[in-house]
């Protein structure tokens, strides 16, 4: 029971957190606050599955192909919607959760409302303590690690990271710094969409493929994103592997628990912004608080 | 008797006819009344009913949202936990809609003010995701104990708002007017009376100043809460009891992020925009689930006109509307139509950059 608990509470964490970095990372540079960020993950999820089980290519190929694909719709879906009215920012947030809602209507009518699966990218499973787990469970908790630490790296070790940074603490000083900004929130958005993809390719044979399986992610990156605190990247990821664990447990440990997973991952949330208004890691100016 | 007349008449034309923004509520007003008398089509009441009644949900969440400032992504928390309310009255005690809708608004209120504590103490995005916790937790507390609150099917067999359908109409329509009329005179900036409206923008604007200045802005805060409350509340009641079920579908995500949908596609922290996003993408959604191929596209169809409404008039389509056609004197600040030359009032000319090109 606890090593099922772990492992689960490991991929579902791992993928929440790869959605929360990207959310963050598009909040904190562009201020877009991304409802459609879990649609990019929807997407490439079905991308999986026509790509391997309707046009029959290869899993790695499509999966890779599925990924590239989400960078691409987020960076012309910020061309296009975002990036022209992005000084009203209800407006952007709308345009959002209905850009969200178009994409699920498009695969509502294009694949109807059927649950499908798509295949493991490493099938069998092996016996860990007693209890059997698939490879492509384990497959999912490695790459979310690989993922984030390579995010990791790219923000503090690159060129590229110091501008994504710079911009996100200041945008007007990191343009006369020379830093093109709206080109570094054109490349970030093309990033969080690929992180999206990452987390819909990895998680698509483990949960099932469904034009609503954005919902319940949002809610709990959203939650991730405030718990850890808004523009903290670590505290995102910890409090995104807090809530998954929290999930997992739920569902486990009480009869019933399914339909209270969500609620109980909110409920933690509400408790600690209770005590810590500012959430886990963030950081709260003296003149702001009330 | 004629001079009486007269009098209303000139009265009318200087505060309604000549200021466009009212002209239209007026009609609007008019058209809402005679529709009975027009039709007597179920399918056409029954979607009027239906958007009178978010007509309220959706003024209240500009209410809280627009003119306090404090955003509330769980909006359908206020509806919800009324529609369960005065449906339970109904189901278990077998009280009649007048008393248990009552009953529901004054329990929304409660939760208002419950939710408003953590308003206190947050701001921003986190308030935002906070409200937008409330009605999923609840929503699990309901599927959780299924057999007090009936789980996914909710609470049915409620008794009916009145014996018709037109009866029903009539109910809705006017609780919306006046409600409409009371948020709006409640949020108005330029009262002199109340002082509710000018103070709820100085909280949106700059909390810190407004409370510098003297107002005491939890108290004001918990108003704004208690009041939206209070209206979702009503429209809870109204629809638990016209659709005579009490369902989770009341308290879903979806639902919340509707009144916002509408509202900022009206235009945001005017009561007018909501009410007007409601009577536009409302019955368009509804009328095109009459065919068949609408009923599969009504949600793409919704979807493509909030984008390109929004992309072309991102204040809403009320305030783009407005500034088209209301023109505000710049000596006498009296509102007048935008096809007129001089001010109707002072004379004084109204389109001066126009006249310097």
């Amino acid at each position: 029971m606890l090593e099922m608990i772990l492992i689960n509470g490991l991929v579902s964490g791992g993928a929440y957190a790869v959605l929360a970095v990207g959310f963050s990372l598009i909040f904190g540079v562009a201020k877009i606050l991304n409802m459609a960020h879990t649609a990019f993950y929807m997407i490439t999820a079905f991308l999986l599955y026509v790509g391997t089980m309707m046009l029959g290519l290869p899993l790695i190929f499509s999966g890779i192909l599925a990924v590239l694909i989400a960078g691409l719709v987020a960076m012309i879906c910020y061309k296009l919607f975002f990036d022209r009215i992005k000084e009203h920012g209800t407006a952007v947030m709308i345009i959002s959760i209905a850009l969200a809602l178009l994409f699920q209507e498009v695969f509502l009518l294009g694949f109807s409302g059927h649950y499908r699966r798509v295949p493991s990218f490493v099938p069998g499973a092996t016996e860990i303590a007693g209890v059997s787990i698939t490879y492509q469970h384990l497959f999912a908790i490695g790459i979310s690690f690989v993922i984030i630490a390579c995010v990791w790296v790219l923000l503090s070790k690159t060129r590229l990271g110091n501008a994504i940074r710079s911009v996100a603490q200041d945008r007007e000083i990191a343009n006369l710094m020379g830093i093109d900004v709206s080109r570094i929130c054109l490349i970030v958005m093309g990033i969080s969409g690929m992180l999206a993809g990452i987390a819909g390719v990895v998680v698509a044979p483990i949960f099932m493929v469904h034009p609503l399986m954005w919902v319940h992610p949002l809610v709990i990156v959203l939650a991730a994103v405030v718990l850890g605190g808004l523009e903290s990247i670590k505290g995102s990821v910890i409090a995104a592997f807090i809530l998954g664990f929290a999930e997992t447990a739920v569902i486990y440990l009480v009869p019933g628990g399914g339909f209270l997973r969500g609620a109980v991952s909110l409920s933690v949330m509400v408790v600690v912004l209770m005590v810590r208004p500012e959430g886990l890691f963030g950081v709260l100016f003296e003149e702001e608080r009330l | 008797m004629v001079e009486y007349l007269r009098w209303i008449y000139q009265w009318f034309r200087g505060e309604v006819f000549d200021i466009p923004g009212r002209l239209i509520a007026f009609i609007f007003v008019i058209c809402i009344l005679l529709v009975p008398f027009i039709t007597d089509n179920q399918y056409v009441l029954r979607i009027f009913i239906l958007a009178a009644i978010f007509a309220i949900f959706a003024a209240s969440w500009d209410l809280l949202a627009g003119f306090t400032g404090q955003i509330n992504l769980g909006h359908a928390l206020f509806f919800g936990v009324a529609a369960y309310t005065s449906g339970m009255f109904n189901l278990h005690f077998h009280l009649s809609p007048l008393i248990t809708i009552p009953i529901g608004s004054i329990m929304a209120v409660i939760v208002g003010l419950l939710a408003g504590i953590p308003a206190l103490r947050l701001r921003g995005f986190y308030l935002a995701l906070v409200t937008l916790s409330f009605p999923v937790i609840l929503t699990g507390v309901v599927f959780a104990f299924s057999d007090f609150t009936g789980g996914e099917l909710g609470i049915y067999g409620l008794s009916r708002l009145s014996g018709s359908r037109i009866g029903d109409y009539y109910i809705t329509n006017l609780v919306m007017l006046v409600s409409l009329y009371i948020m709006y005179k409640f949020t108005d900036a330029g009262s002199k009376i109340i002082r509710t409206g000018v103070i709820f923008h100085a909280i949106r604007e700059d909390e810190i100043t407004a409370r510098a200045s003297g107002i005491n802005t939890t108290r004001y805060k918990l108003l704004a809460f208690a009041m939206s409350g209070f209206f979702a509340g009503v429209a809870g009641g109204l629809y638990s009891h016209f659709v005579r079920i009490a369902g989770p579908s009341t308290l879903e995500l979806l639902f919340s992020f509707q009144a916002i949908l509408w509202s900022i596609f009206g235009g945001i922290s005017t009561i007018y925009g909501a009410v007007a996003g409601v009577y536009i993408l409302y019955p368009t959604i509804e009328f095109l689930a009459i065919y068949e191929v609408g009923d599969k596209i009504r949600f793409l169809i919704f979807a493509l006109i909030l984008i390109f409404t929004l992309l072309f008039m991102p204040e809403g389509i009320t305030v783009w509307v407005r500034d088209k056609i209301e023109i505000t004197c710049q000596r006498c600040k009296i509102i007048n139509f935008a096809l007129r030359h001089h001010c109707r009032a002072c004379r004084a000319p109204l389109h001066l950059e126009k006249e310097k090109l």
